[in-house]
């Protein structure tokens, strides 16, 4: 080759290939179990270091009312389809019930009436999406400690599993936390938003409301609560819907 | 570039070994391990986080002023495409950038309309739980090994004898002359060069004491849990959409520092300085000769 490959002609070939490796060698360790693994160790490191330096009881912001968003916006599952749901939406949820059941003395269920006439918490607080944008509203409820006192909860609960009514792209909605973000002030079970009756597409007629946790843990369309020591018998081991679907953080405080 | 016809002998330590010709400096200790060790980590490390956020970013292409912020409420930055364009927007600004923002092509041949095209974005195909992945586990390897370059440097002097301003280099008209010799590529030459500069110093002080808290702590106030404990940090960026967008400020500085960074590297004579930045070894250019400084002057 007779051509003399000029300096810049030779670095921006290096930069073109040393980016190409970059990407493909990203890609293909994106793409191996070992490397996930690695990955996914940081999961576990942010939990620990945030409940160190974070108390049980330690409140996520509550805002004032004029640092309300305007419009609340939605995502994920805005109208489960299918028919009983339609059937409860057309009857105004009448005949909706939450059930409680696993690790619990006393396994039973509560009308929507029922949950309102429980000693209710509300507040203004901040919904995180995990996409990255942030909507402020004012939910109310009572609380899930009062709904697993209600209940009883037996000594080996280590984690509280919401089922949900929808299913999104085929797979039925569920999620979890421990026993410390099950109990803690700000959990409730909200039938509210600013004041109203939950919208469908926010989640009605009852959604968890779990403040220091990004928005996929704050299941909608909930029907029921199970008590349960360990998370590998549900679904799909992972301890919630996109956990499971497509590796998103169990533990979504980050 | 400093290796011009200078006959000049260098009259400064280190002592002149078998190579120091007039022509050729001496090879001299120029970076310690912690610093080569940390500059290759972060060289990594930093590059992961860009290439993870513009994907994290992707998810959600705006950006907000304030406690709160979604697609109703008004953004100041996004990247958008209508039918057959793609375009940023910062405030009222309308920027089209088909073909590379909004609206690009894949290796494929396929139009793509998300934000930040999959050249750009770890991984390349649009992952969000795979990108928070990546993200999040650097974000560890960024905070841990900067935290420890801080102390260490501390400890060694680094940060006092290498890094701080002189009150003297601090002066307007010192900062001005080297602004003016960087622009004419006159790099320090001889013994200068054994220091860093006013530039260099400034630029890796405000990334080591600057822009990386400042990352660090607009990426911990987007977490739900550490608003939680350290409610300060909302009120330090005025709100997570805030901190949200001063983050993204913050990786566009990183971008801004890496370019400005390599540029200087290949200006300065790349192989020297990377040869520096692994063995530790640099040879120091011989200094040119000395110009009369007069006021007047004018062209090199």
């Amino acid at each position: 080759m007779s051509r003399i490959i000029s300096r810049r002609n030779m670095l921006t070939t290096t930069a073109a290939a040393a980016g190409t490796v970059l990407l493909t060698g990203c890609d293909e360790l994106g793409r191996s179990e070992g490397f996930r693994k690695v990955l996914h160790s940081a999961e576990k490191l942010t939990f620990r270091a945030q409940r160190l330096i974070t108390d049980r009881n330690t409140l996520a912001r509550e805002f004032p009312a004029s640092d309300m968003s305007p419009i609340f916006r939605a995502n994920g599952s805005t109208m489960p389809g299918a028919a009983p749901y339609q059937k409860h939406l057309a009857e105004r949820f009448a005949n909706w019930r939450l059930a409680i059941d696993g690790l619990v003395q006393t396994p039973r269920s509560w009308s929507l009436a029922e949950l309102r006439a429980m000693p209710q918490r509300a507040q203004i607080t901040r919904h995180d999406c995990v996409e990255g944008w942030s909507a402020i509203g004012e939910w109310t409820g009572p609380q899930l400690s009062a709904i697993l006192d209600a209940a009883g909860v037996k000594e080996d609960a280590k984690f509280v599993v919401f089922r949900c009514a929808d299913t999104y792209n085929g797979g039925r909605y569920y999620e979890s936390v421990d026993m410390v973000d099950a109990r803690h002030p700000q959990t409730i079970v909200a039938h509210s938003l600013n004041g109203e009756p939950l919208p469908e597409k926010n989640g009605a007629p009852l959604r968890m409301r779990i403040e220091r946790q990004l928005g996929y843990k704050h299941a909608k369309y909930l029907t029921g609560i199970e008590v349960v020591d360990t998370l590998e018998n549900i679904g799909e081991c992972k301890g919630g819907y996109w956990e499971d679907r497509s590796g998103y953080q169990w533990y979504a405080g980050m | 570039m400093n290796n011009s016809a200078a006959a000049e002998p260098l009259q400064h330590s280190p002592p002149p070994g078998p190579t120091a010709t007039p022509t050729r400096g001496p090879l001299v200790l120029r970076h310690r391990v912690s610093t080569r060790l940390w500059h290759w980590l972060n060289a990594v490390t930093i590059l992961v986080l860009l290439m993870s956020g513009l994907s994290i970013f992707n998810a959600h292409p705006r950006l907000y002023w304030g406690q709160y912020g979604a697609n109703t409420d008004g953004s100041v930055f996004r990247i958008s495409s209508t039918q057959t364009t793609g375009f940023m927007e910062i405030g009222a600004l309308r920027i089209e950038t088909t073909g590379v923002l909004g609206r690009w092509t894949d290796a494929d041949g396929v139009q793509q309309t998300k934000a930040f095209p999959s050249w750009a974005t770890i991984p390349s195909m649009y992952n969000l739980a795979l990108a928070r992945r990546w993200h999040l586990f650097f974000a560890w390897v960024l905070g841990i090994s900067a935290s420890a370059y801080l102390v260490w440097s501390l400890v060694n002097g680094h940060l006092r004898r290498d890094l701080a301003p002189r009150r003297a280099e601090l002066a307007p008209s010192h900062i001005w002359h080297d602004i003016k010799e960087h622009a004419r590529l006159r790099f320090p030459a001889g013994e200068a060069a054994l220091r860093y500069n006013i530039l260099q110093k400034l630029a890796y002080v405000g990334v080591l004491l600057l822009l990386i808290p400042l990352v660090i702590l607009t990426g911990l106030t987007m977490s739900p849990g550490m608003n939680a404990a350290w409610p300060w940090l909302l009120d330090l960026f005025a709100g997570r959409q805030s901190a949200r967008t001063l983050h993204f400020v913050a990786a566009m500085l990183f971008v801004g520092f890496i370019v400005v960074h390599l540029l200087m590297v290949l200006l300065a004579g790349p192989f020297n300085e990377i040869r520096s930045m692994i063995t530790g070894k640099f040879r120091l250019p011989v200094e040119r000769t000395p110009v009369p400084v007069t006021p007047s002057e004018t062209a090199p």
